[in-house]
């Protein structure tokens, strides 16, 4: 947030004139945005402990992760996919399946093959997996534009929660595969939480910085200008098909990491944590927070979080109802957003 | 025509038979021309005759269906767009088609940095490459817009970007479809003006346009097309005295 002089200045006006305020906060509802969403979880953080802020501290950098990648192909190439949760997936799951040890006893009951291999050998595997998946997408994926890629990519979101439930002797289908190893490095485990916490924040800002990297670029730059008219740059001499084909697969690599630190958080996965909902969620909350922005995407993954764990502790609601009106207050806001800021929070740009 | 037998070197453009069918409406019909290298020439017709549908084919933003177009003296029977500029073309667009949610810089640099993907990941915009769009932005008079969303500019700034777009791919043939079209005099004076300098620098400028005096004012050449088929070609002012053109433009 640059702080120049004009801005000061108008804030010095506003001291004087309280009345301002109102107009002042229209015009700056980016910062405002930001200041909010912070303050909210550091009060969040202060009212529940440092233990519960630590656990979903994880599950904000984990959901960052997926939308910092997901805005590199929504937001800045234009590509409204729907289907980045499979990418989320093929991580996860070869996670919880290259890890897996022969000497857990769940595994008997339908078993699939056992590797035992350390986490750190796995996570690049993930990566390099749901990479591949994504060239073979992507090349098909390349001939469609606009609704048609979005249809498209929501088969390919039901097709990889269909693998995933139905690929038994891989995936243990809806049995789930339990008892995923946290990683280790000689013999220091990453067993506490805060432990994990940090190694997501570290990946996290990995991600970051290589989005950045690439939305700073040149090759940035033409992602942009597809996302705007792919027909009139081709004509300037790219090849627009590549530059899609090439950010689709950074972004499904990083998705594929996220799945792999996901798996080994939770210990547990099956096809239910890979359903076409939550797909859906992670493109709203890249809307939510602003497309083209890295910022906010962070954003938008905290607000999601806050929202969705922070319903949780709502006194006069009874629990069994808990999980509904998590997704219609997330859906009242989605709407009261697209009516009133359809840019995001912090967004420029409009699909 | 007696250009062809001149001699291929002289041509920037030639196009042999070549078709555009949508449907049963035959755009471009079997249609073969040249165009030579450096001066202007003008594309005129009535609405309809396939002005537009030529541009696009020579461009490759349209498949042809039939016929083959040389470019710089190679022979193509697909023209692909990303491949245009190697080939030393480039064009703009009847409706202007700037990149609307990015600014008029990165309109300008989009088209100056590098092609391939590997060493585009890793560019950053060099000092040299930010001279040149500078320069082309102070050529159209647009400097002062620079940090402005394409999409915030008018109509006829966003042409000017338009045509500074192109230039900045500093090719030897542009294509320019309509470059006059809904722009008050003083903007249309200082397109003129921009095709002089284009022309003066030993480019190749084919324009469409339906002002005869913008035709007969920077036209060295002129071509008539009518039903996708070529009516006359050849100096401007005895090809538009012809009687077959007068014809055709008054629709008896």
């Amino acid at each position: 947030m640059p702080f120049d002089t004009q801005r000061i200045g108008e804030l010095a006006g506003l001291m004087r004139n309280p009345a301002e305020l109102g107009g002042y906060a229209r015009r700056n509802i980016e910062l405002w945005a930001s200041l909010f969403i912070i303050g909210w979880a550091i009060a969040f953080m202060f009212w529940q402990g440092a233990g519960f802020a630590v656990i979903i501290g994880t599950v904000f950098a984990i959901w960052a992760i997926l939308s910092v990648s997901l805005n590199l192909v929504v937001g800045f190439t234009g590509l409204l996919s729907v289907g980045h949760i499979g990418f989320f997936g093929i991580g996860a799951y070869t996670m919880a399946i290259l890890t897996s040890d022969p000497a857990y006893e769940q595994l008997r009951t339908e078993a699939i093959p056992t590797f035992g291999w350390p986490f750190f050998a796995v996570l690049p595997i993930c990566a390099v997996l749901a990479g591949l998946a994504a060239i073979l997408v992507g090349v098909v994926f390349n001939r469609f534009r606009d609704d048609i890629f979005v249809l498209a990519s929501f088969g390919f979101a039901i097709i990889a929660f269909n693998v995933f439930l139905n690929l038994r002797p891989v995936t243990r289908g809806a049995f789930g595969i339990h008892e995923i190893a946290r990683p280790q490095v000689g013999g220091w485990y990453f067993d506490g939480e805060l432990e994990f916490l940090l190694l997501c924040l570290v990946f996290l800002a990995v991600v970051m910085l290589i989005s950045w990297l690439i939305v700073s670029s040149s090759f940035g730059r033409v992602l942009t200008a597809i996302r705007e008219d792919e027909q009139a740059i081709e004509v300037f001499g790219y090849r627009a098909t590549q530059y899609k084909l090439a950010v689709w697969v950074i972004s499904a690599m990083m998705a594929g990491i996220a799945g792999g630190l996901f798996a080994s958080w939770t210990t547990f996965i099956d096809p239910n944590s890979f359903i076409l909902l939550e797909s859906v969620l992670l493109v709203s909350i890249v809307i939510l927070g602003g497309l083209a922005t890295i910022w906010g995407s962070l954003l938008g993954a905290m607000a999601f979080v806050l929202l969705e764990e922070g319903m949780r502790f709502i006194p006069f609601l009874p629990t069994e109802y808990i999980g509904q009106a998590r997704q219609v207050v997330l859906g009242i806001l989605l709407v009261l957003l697209m009516l009133f800021r359809p840019q995001g929070l912090v967004g420029r740009y409009r699909l | 025509m007696t250009s062809t037998q001149a001699g291929q070197q002289e041509l920037a453009l030639e196009t042999r038979e070549i078709s555009k069918h949508f449907g049963a409406v035959r755009a471009v019909d079997e249609l073969s021309l040249a165009i030579p290298r450096q001066g202007t020439t003008s594309i005129v017709g009535p609405n309809g005759s396939g002005k537009s549908t030529l541009v696009n084919l020579l461009s490759g933003v349209l498949p042809l269906d039939g016929g083959m177009v040389i470019i710089e003296g190679e022979g193509l029977r697909v023209v692909k767009a990303h491949e245009t500029p190697d080939h030393g073309l480039t064009r703009t667009f009847q409706e202007v088609r700037l990149f609307d949610q990015i600014t008029v810089w990165d309109n300008i640099m989009v088209v100056l940095t590098e092609r391939r993907l590997f060493p585009a990941l890793f560019e950053r915009a060099k000092p040299s490459t930010r001279q040149k769009a500078q320069a082309i932005l102070e050529q159209v008079g647009m400097w002062d817009k620079r940090d402005s969303l394409a999409q915030e500019l008018s109509y006829g700034q966003r042409k000017l970007v338009e045509i500074g777009r192109a230039l900045a791919m500093n090719v030897n043939t542009y294509l320019m479809d309509e470059p006059f079209a809904g722009l008050f005099p003083q903007m249309i004076e200082r397109v003129k003006d921009i095709m002089k300098q284009m022309r003066a620098d030993g480019h190749t400028i084919v324009f469409i346009s339906h002002n005869m005096d913008i035709v007969r004012e920077l036209s060295d050449r002129i071509i008539v097309l009518d039903s996708g088929t070529l009516l006359a070609a050849g100096d401007v002012e005895p090809v538009l005295n012809s009687e077959e053109v007068i014809e055709a433009y008054l629709g008896a």
